[in-house]
């Protein structure tokens, strides 16, 4: 099933052994039964430069309760991978499956979180958060006893009656995660959730998802181009290369859980930062490079 | 150390109705100087001092309760009709490409000289002065509808997309009231036209309440009580304003 670590094994890149444990095929979710199944998806689009393929052959399983960050350089396709498992995005080959049942479409068992803003900001933090209940037409007093206690999970009591508006970027993305823990899908996706926020924030809501994590088992697939958040947060991590956007490598992140930010400070996590950053690297200077030579061609063309 | 005057809360609404006033009291010295011909132009004391007269003799009240009706009755047609069609313009592309630049162009055409037609189908009557109000403010409701709906963030449909809504919820729980704010603004600017519309074609037709009203006035030449019902009319559309944007608020408290 998991294809980059085959990859990895055929380019005979050098492992360390205390950092990595490169699986051939069967991935731990796969022996724990995966519940996110994604098989030789490939997606390509057409440009006025001709055809992109932004996602090629990717493979990988999720299982119950884990906690897998994808990680690439800017334009690897990871958002555009996002939109497919999350079934926002059609028109692709390969397929994407949740507890054995095929996505065609968007599925009630797959919760996202989006990079930008998403809090509806004419809602109130109660009101945002009961969203999907509403949708599902529970009974206004139920659905608020619901959403209350989602609230109170990603710490906001006693901020209920606030609008969006009144709370911090911070505050508002932990809005959307107690609104998409509402619907209580069987996994969640999030695209770079913390992307906008500085530093400090984003290890602290780190703690936040961690301890999030702990409590519900909630499976959860991470996207993101932060490596410390990836590190932080995943139990593996897969690393995809720049266009086309293949799986690499797949990294188990063996450090103990219940975690914390505080983890950051430790040798063996500076070691998987390091590890992760002498793949990306290349990679991401490919990216570069092919930005500037689009812009120098664009520029040349005007 | 004290906040200068500049920066107080009260300063800006001091500012405003000094404003007002200061303009009114230029032109009041003016007309008593000689400078603007007081048979075209009348003193702004005389009309402040007309006001209470026009409003008791003239059955004020009763003429803006006409007014009033005709007025809410092209409201209601114009947020209707105009919402509607606004979305429909943003569900259908086609629909949109082929009509967008013609509905731009009704928005800035001098309707009100459609009345004569709007006479020979309907009559002197309400309904000619409705269906001018309604003309008139249908296009700024579609375009600003329109406006709103297309501004709205992708990623909140995507948040709609992601809990599986309907066409329908998708409408209702995000476009709309994330398009909201935008959509009042084409309400005020179609409730206002309508307004100006319905009060002219009263005056032009002679028929129905405040424009009536100015028309008599006119002829009569009382022109102090003819701008002191001007002036009342503005009133009445500073309320109007000041109404939609209490609603707003009411509708959407914090952005």
């Amino acid at each position: 099933m998991f294809m980059g670590s085959i990859e990895c094994t055929e380019s005979g890149m050098a492992v360390a052994t205390a950092l990595t444990a490169v699986e051939s095929s069967g991935s731990a979710a796969a022996a724990g039964g995966a519940i996110l199944a994604v098989d030789n998806i490939t997606k390509q689009f057409e440009t006025p430069e001709g055809a992109v393929i932004a996602v090629d052959g990717v493979s990988l399983s999720v299982a119950h309760g884990e906690f897998v960050g994808i990680i690439g350089p800017s334009g690897c396709g990871k958002s555009t991978l996002f939109n497919i498992i999350g079934g926002l995005l059609d028109g692709y080959e390969g397929t994407v499956k949740v507890a054995g049942d095929l996505v065609r479409g968007p599925h009630p068992a797959i919760g996202m979180i989006f990079q930008e803003e998403s809090t509806f900001p004419w809602r109130t933090v109660i009101d945002n958060v009961a969203f999907p209940l509403e949708i599902a037409g529970m009974a206004k007093r139920e659905r608020y006893d619901r959403a209350k206690h989602f609230v109170s999970l990603v710490g906001l009591d006693g901020f209920e009656r606030r609008y969006p508006a009144e709370l911090s970027g911070g505050m508002r993305q932990r809005v959307s995660m107690a609104r998409t823990l509402a619907a209580e899908p069987k996994i969640m996706l999030m695209d770079e959730p913390f992307a906008a926020l500085d530093e400090q924030t984003r290890l602290l809501l780190g703690d936040k998802v961690l301890q999030i994590q702990q409590q519900l088992k909630q499976t959860t697939l991470l996207i993101t181009h932060n490596i410390t958040e990836a590190v932080q947060l995943s139990d593996r991590i897969l690393v995809m290369t720049y266009r086309p956007g293949k799986l690499k490598r797949m990294i188990k992140i063996d450090l103990p859980r219940p975690r914390s930010s505080e983890i950051v400070s430790s040798e063996a996590f500076g070691r998987y930062v390091a590890q992760i950053w002498s793949d990306l690297r290349e990679e991401a200077s490919r990216g570069m490079h092919a930005d500037e030579a689009a812009k120098l061609k664009q520029g040349g063309q005007s | 150390m004290s906040t200068p005057i500049t920066k107080t809360s009260w300063f800006p609404a001091v500012l405003s109705f000094g404003s007002v006033f200061a303009a009114l009291l230029l032109i009041e010295i003016l007309i008593r100087l000689g400078l603007i011909n007081r048979f075209i132009v009348p003193l702004p004391s005389d009309i402040a001092a007309a006001l209470p007269r026009v409003i008791i003799e003239e059955q004020v009240f009763s003429r803006f309760l006409l007014t009033a009706t005709e007025a809410f009755s092209a409201s209601i047609l114009v947020t209707v009709f105009g919402v509607a069609g606004g979305a429909l313009l943003y569900r259908f592309r086609l629909l949109r490409e082929a009509t967008e630049t013609w509905v731009a162009a009704v928005a800035a055409a001098p309707l009100v000289l459609i009345y004569p037609l709007y006479l020979v189908i309907f009559g002197r009557n309400a309904t000619t002065i409705v269906v001018m109000g309604f003309t008139a403010g249908l296009a700024p409701v579609m375009l600003k509808t329109l406006e709103g709906l297309a501004g709205t963030r992708r990623v909140l449909i995507n948040v709609g997309r992601s809990f599986n809504l309907t066409p329908w919820q998708q409408f209702w729980k995000i476009l709309f009231p994330a398009a909201l704010p935008t959509i009042f603004v084409g309400m005020r600017l179609g409730l206002i036209f309508a307004l100006i519309n319905i009060v002219g074609v009263e005056f032009l037709i002679n028929f129905g309440g405040l424009g009536q009203l100015i028309n008599e006035l006119a002829e009569r030449y009382d022109l102090a009580g003819t701008y002191a019902a001007i002036s009342f009319v503005i009133l009445i559309s500073i309320n109007v304003f000041i109404l939609t944007e209490w609603l707003e608020r009411w509708l959407r408290p914090v952005e």
